[in-house]
């Protein structure tokens, strides 16, 4: 029987049409055989199209569904859900990708994109005269969480995870949680420190059953997929015993003859190759740190708690859903970027909020009293070369934020903005407003025309011509020159390769969409939040971190998952058992049995993942994957080239 | 007239070499407009007999966009999308088709500027080919 048959093409906005004749394809679509309508829309997923389809699938007794439009990863669930609402069999909807695939790819090209467009909807239309109603496959999933990363963002998700009543694996590569936060002094909005709000999160962590924390580990393989992923975590030792006697302790770390500079506090001091974590760092335990320690043994000679025969382990973790909240780092300017390196008096903006926190009553940095400081912005980001093209966000307002503290902390600071406008959005304005009630100095520059740094002799001077003022040649001698940085994927981001993660045009991980899909990839079952995915502020990223939570549960909260009824299905009038399809299972979803006096191959439905690889070895051609028919292939090739 | 692009048919993988494709575009990485995408679960369940078909349909080229060692359905993967190659080689000698004429190449989920050089040069080698 033939089928009537519903297509809807999208504008997307323009994404597409202007790119895509989309009433030309419209046009070219509406004789074929079975299209009972076919419309343009100028966006397919919204609510009152989706409604408008409903209506028309129950109204024109539609059989089947085509809806030409963005990527399947975006929208094939959006619009099997609008068939169910019409009551037809959501696997009588097929999606045709004429954006990303279309006239993303083809921008260059509107009439080749516009002829492409054509033929991907005649082909999905070949393949849904074809699709029958299916029932999905129901497979248990682990009700538990991983969490990559146990930074704000990290421990923030862990907590709401646990309050729906999952158990959760917070993995941490360093030895202390916290991240970056850990790092900062008095935060905007909430006056709070980094240090209050580790501790508050920590402490809540502690306190619960189903969060089992584990530092100083790194995921080193992942198998498995969505409901059932096994991690394997490397856990390097402290080789300090928990119970360490503190006197001996500080023994241990003044003899330590291995000085390396303090990741802590952005290299701008040194610390031991034993050392204690700072009190914002949790667990309070000391480590080792074993990559720069040259086992000379001194320590142990004054401290029995130093164990080096602790030993790396190997931890499985089995759960249904993995979490990624692995952070940024800051950008490091390159040796004269800005002046960086050229003096000593140049210094990154994370450096300088340590340097602030690091001091009391006077602000000295390297025995000079700071007086006046400059900051120049956007140093890294915003650039018109190389990969950092994007805004990083937090730094206009966290610059502001820095230099007002240090105005409240120590008297008689100055402080100069040298900006490129400043974009202190919602409610970081008023900190902004405040900074101009305190008497900090703004400039500003265009792009192609940013601030110089000259060093003489040590000393620093920064000039600008001064858009504000007419383009007036501006110079200030600060006695620190703060550049303001902003936020970098992480150097290490080896996880992204074990679960391949992909990755956007800025190099931190991308998500499915930024608005519809925004902490889901493409990869099922995992998700990501904070920083990794892009710059954020620790608001941001602990609102990111709690949609994230919400996502990872929906995937493992209900004890098992819907997955699609993709599988091998034989023909035994055909079979003639000759094993190859049972050897070329990796599943064992293949069996033989008896037929009467035949011997045929028959699949085990809840064994078979639908990954074809009994089809092409079948010598009589018996096999056949659901929805992936030769039928449905061959109408599809056809329809493809159907105007060669 | 002369063409300017081969019509190539591409069979990628809808959770590997797929969002590739689609990153591509998002890139806006351009390549040939007659490259048209059938995705599929792994590229290792490809029938020998679906790319005859498209060259029988008059399609110059076909690419299979593997999912390599990234298959989330096992390590053999890359092995048995090699053998149906080489069964489709021996199928296209038969019927005097250049062989050269199928392409392969291992497209990971984040390999989109691969993907797009892997098609422009498969391209150029398919208009070449025909034009000689």
């Amino acid at each position: 029987m033939n089928k009537r048959l519903g297509v809807y093409i999208c504008h997307c906005g323009g994404n597409i049409s202007d790119y895509v004749d989309v009433e030309k394809v419209k046009e070219s679509i509406e004789g074929e055989e079975g299209v009972f309508l076919a419309k343009t829309t100028m966006f397919a997923c919204s609510d009152a199209t989706q409604k408008e389809m409903v209506e028309d699938i129950r109204n024109n007794n539609l059989d089947g569904l085509v809806v030409a439009s963005c990527s399947p990863k975006l929208h094939l669930l959006t619009f099997r859900a609008v068939s169910e609402r019409a009551l037809l069999n959501k696997y009588n909807y097929v999606h045709a990708n004429i954006r990303e695939q279309g006239s993303w790819a083809h921008s260059d090209d509107k009439a080749g994109a516009t002829a492409k467009a054509i033929q991907l909807v005649r082909s999905a239309v070949a393949k849904v005269r074809l699709a029958r109603s299916l029932d999905p496959i129901i497979i248990p999933s682990k009700k538990a969480v991983a969490v990559i990363g146990a930074g704000v963002a990290g421990m923030r998700a862990a907590i709401e995870l646990s309050d729906m009543g999952c158990p959760v694996t917070l993995i941490e590569r360093e030895h202390f949680v916290g991240g970056r936060t850990s790092q900062w002094d008095i935060l905007f909005t909430t006056n709070q420190t980094g240090k209050e709000l580790v501790t508050k999160l920590y402490n809540d962590i502690a306190g619960r059953d189903n969060i089992t924390l584990i530092t100083g580990a790194e995921v080193i393989s992942n198998t498995g997929s969505i409901g059932d992923f096994v991690l394997k975590i490397r856990v390097t030792p402290r080789y300090i015993m928990d119970k360490c006697d503190e006197n001996n302790l500080a023994k241990a770390i003044e003899v330590c003859p291995v000085v390396v500079p303090d990741n802590f506090n952005f290299t701008i001091t040194s610390r031991k190759a034993i050392y204690h974590n700072f009190p914002s760092e949790y667990p309070h335990y000391p480590v080792i740190d074993i990559e720069n320690c040259t086992r000379c043994g001194e320590c142990e000679k004054v401290c029995k708690s130093v164990d080096f025969s602790q030993q790396e382990q190997i931890v499985e973790v089995n759960v249904g859903s993995v979490m990624m909240a692995t952070g940024f780092d800051p950008y490091t300017p390159g040796e004269g970027e800005f002046g960086y390196k050229l003096s000593d008096f140049a210094v990154t903006l994370p450096q300088f909020k340590r340097i602030t926190d690091l001091n009391e009553g006077r602000l000295v940095y390297k025995g000079k009293e700071i007086r006046n400081i400059a900051y120049i912005y956007c140093v890294g980001s915003r650039q018109s070369e190389g990969d950092n093209n994007y805004c990083s966000r937090y730094c206009c307002t966290s610059a502001i934020h820095a230099s007002l503290e240090a105005k409240r902390k120590f008297s008689n600071i100055s402080n100069f903005h040298f900006t490129r406008g400043v974009r202190t959005y919602g409610k970081q304005e008023l900190l902004y407003a405040e900074s101009l009630r305190m008497g900090d100095i703004y400039f500003q520059a265009y792009e192609e025309n940013p601030p110089s740094v000259d060093v003489n002799n040590g000393e620093i001077s920064v000039s600008i011509n001064d858009i504000m003022t007419g383009g007036r040649e501006i110079t200030v001698e600060p006695d620190l020159l703060v550049l303001v940085t902003g936020m970098v994927p992480r150097s290490d981001n080896s996880v992204a390769s074990i679960f391949k993660l992909p990755k956007g045009r800025d190099r931190f991980f991308n998500e499915i969409h930024m608005k519809l899909r925004p902490v889901e990839t493409v990869i099922d079952g995992i998700t990501i939040c904070g920083a990794c995915q892009g710059p954020k502020n620790i608001t941001e990223s602990v609102n990111s971190a709690l949609s994230a939570a919400a996502k990872s549960f929906s995937f493992v909260n209900k004890g098992q998952l819907a997955l699609e009824p993709i599988i091998a299905e034989v023909d035994k009038e055909t079979c003639n058992w000759c094993g190859k399809c049972q050897e070329a299972c990796p599943f064992d979803a293949v069996k033989m049995v008896k037929e009467g006096e035949k011997e045929v191959a028959v699949i085990n439905n809840s064994v078979c993942k639908g990954c074809g690889m009994c089809l092409p070895v079948c010598p009589v051609n018996a096999i056949d994957l659901i929805a992936f028919s030769d039928n449905e292939i061959e109408n599809m090739i056809d329809a493809l080239s159907s105007n060669i | 007239m002369e063409k300017k692009s081969a019509r190539i048919l591409v069979f990628s993988t809808e959770k590997i070499s797929d969002p590739a494709i689609d990153m591509a575009g998002l890139l806006k990485l351009h390549y040939p407009p007659t490259v048209y995408t059938i995705a599929v679960p792994c590229s290792s369940g490809i029938k020998p007999r679906w790319i005859m078909h498209a060259y029988e349909q008059g399609f110059d080229g076909v690419f299979i966009a593997a999912d390599g060692s990234d298959c989330t359905y096992g390590e053999s993967c890359t092995e048995k999308t090699g053998r149906l190659v080489e069964v489709t080689h021996q199928m296209m000698k038969g019927r005097n088709i250049d062989p050269a004429r199928l392409r392969m190449a291992a497209i990971c989920s984040v390999c989109s500027e691969s993907f797009v050089k892997q098609i422009k040069s498969f391209n150029q080698y398919l208009l070449q080919s025909t034009k000689s």
